[in-house]
């Protein structure tokens, strides 16, 4: 039946959207997937530097919408990853340079010979969010557990059942088990509690990050990373897996317990 | 929505088409009265404009009109109808005894939690099965029933009728309004859900505890 279109998104900028779709991207071609990521941010693109692909591309998005490269010649096969391609935005147009029907029509050309698409949404609700939703077959919502990347994830999420998608599942992102101890940060069961959907993963707050999407090596490639960790499980429980939620919090143990019971005890 | 009452129906049709295709976003998802003045409207005519509206999204959900064949029609599939107030029917008075009916007062119901950024307005009273949550708005000139968490702004009686009320399961609005008066909730709440109703009393908006 071919691949499944899975949707990154949030509404808010800067909460990792970018940084979630490289690396489960990665970690799903590690996992032995074939995948093709889709960077939808036309005219802000950023996909390509965080993949460390930056110098190999010719083509982009809109040259393939626009008759002037065959998709095949716009997809960057990754270095380490034989099965991993990336379709870049392009860097001078606008999201008004591509249509919702454009990027059904594209994915449906690539659905035969991939397992994952992964399209990296751009912030805000207008053309490059319908642009990214509407050929998806799941959408993944990344937050932050503050106030108003959880307000612009209800909004998302509200945009989402009113075009008649499932509401989507939820990735919490750069969260700081001590912070939420001492209650500066919403807990997930907060932020499930206003939500009301499932997630499907939690990435702790990770100094390595930043430094690996510098240099273009996602941490889900780094074996220690707490973050990366985090990362694998959302690419295994997307594949179908059951994986429990790991112990982050090893000093006061309390929090990630109960957080497991969010997901129906993993 | 109103549409022509004299012009040709295929010419109506694609107007409204092209009206929703315009503002395609906004009206994602809505429902749809549509109100065709006394235009004696047949089943098919309104088969094609509920088609025309599904394929966008939009449901048609009523029909409004003096027309006794359009009723008919709409109400043969399924669809609400209603005559504009000034044409309605008089109802026959020579009634011997007090009519055990209750009329009640028109209102309207959501049945789903309503997420930031959505909106409900109604000229009557509001009942949401659900949530209304930070950064959604129910505008009533009526009452307002949240069978849910409020957390998100409501104005009751926003014609001005101070009698109207608001009640909810959990009452945290971002900003509560019946007719004039505005109330905002104490920022520190640390408190346990319980099902409370706003009112105006002495020119200010209390919250009492719903029973």
């Amino acid at each position: 039946m071919g691949a499944k279109v899975v949707t990154i998104t949030s509404g808010k900028g800067g909460v990792g959207k970018t940084t979630t779709t490289a690396n489960v991207g990665v970690a799903l071609a590690k996992d032995g997937q074939k995948v093709v990521l889709i960077d939808a941010d036309i005219g802000l693109r950023n996909l390509d530097l965080v993949m460390g692909l930056e110098k190999y591309i010719v083509y982009d998005l809109v040259d393939v919408v626009e008759g002037r490269a065959k998709l095949r010649q716009a997809m960057i096969k990754h270095r380490q990853f034989p099965e991993l391609y990336l379709i870049p935005a392009a860097q001078t147009r606008d999201k008004t340079a591509v249509s919702p029907a454009d990027m059904i029509q594209l994915t449906d050309q690539l659905r035969s010979d991939f397992d994952y698409i992964l399209i990296d949404s751009p912030a805000g609700i207008e053309r490059g969010f319908r642009n990214a939703v509407a050929p998806a077959d799941e959408v993944l919502i990344v937050t932050n557990p503050e106030v108003s990347a959880v307000r612009d994830a209800d909004r998302i999420i509200g945009l989402l059942e009113a075009n008649h998608k499932e509401p989507g599942q939820l990735i919490i992102n750069r969260l700081k088990p001590e912070a939420v101890r001492r209650k500066e940060m919403l807990s997930p069961e907060e932020i499930t509690d206003i939500l009301g959907i499932k997630i499907i993963g939690i990435v702790p707050e990770d100094e390595n990050v930043v430094p690996s999407s510098n240099t273009g090596v996602p941490v889900t490639l780094m074996e220690q990373s707490r973050a990366g960790q985090a990362f694998r499980n959302i690419a295994r429980r997307l594949m179908g897996e059951k994986v429990p939620f790991m112990s982050l919090d090893d000093a006061s143990g309390g929090l990630f317990k109960r957080i497991s019971r969010l997901f129906g005890g993993g | 929505m109103q549409v022509s009452p004299t012009e040709e129906w295929n010419s109506v049709t694609a107007d409204l088409a092209a009206r929703i295709d315009q503002q395609l976003s906004f009206y994602a998802g809505a429902r749809v009265t549509l109100d065709v003045g006394s235009r004696p409207v047949r089943k098919d005519e309104l088969g094609s404009v509920k088609a025309l509206l599904e394929r966008r999204g939009l449901a048609l959900w009523a029909v409004m009109s003096e027309s006794a064949t359009t009723l008919d029609s709409a109400q043969a599939m399924d669809l609400r109808t209603s005559q504009p107030k000034s044409a309605a029917p008089i109802q026959s008075t020579d009634m011997s005894a007090p009519s055990s009916q209750e009329d009640g007062t028109p209102g309207t119901l959501v049945k789903r939690t309503l997420r930031s950024g959505r909106s409900v307005k109604s000229p009557g009273h509001v009942i949401i099965l659900g949530d209304v949550n930070a950064g959604a708005e129910v505008i009533a000139g009526g009452d307002v029933f949240i069978w849910g968490r409020l957390r998100g702004s409501v104005h009751a009686g926003a014609n001005g009728d101070p009698g109207a009320v608001v009640c909810a399961l959990d009452m945290t609005p971002t900003q509560l309004r019946i007719a004039g008066q505005i109330a905002i909730s104490p920022t520190d709440k640390r408190h346990k859900p319980k099902p409370e109703m706003a009112v105006i009393r002495n020119n200010r908006i209390v919250v009492e505890t719903w029973e």
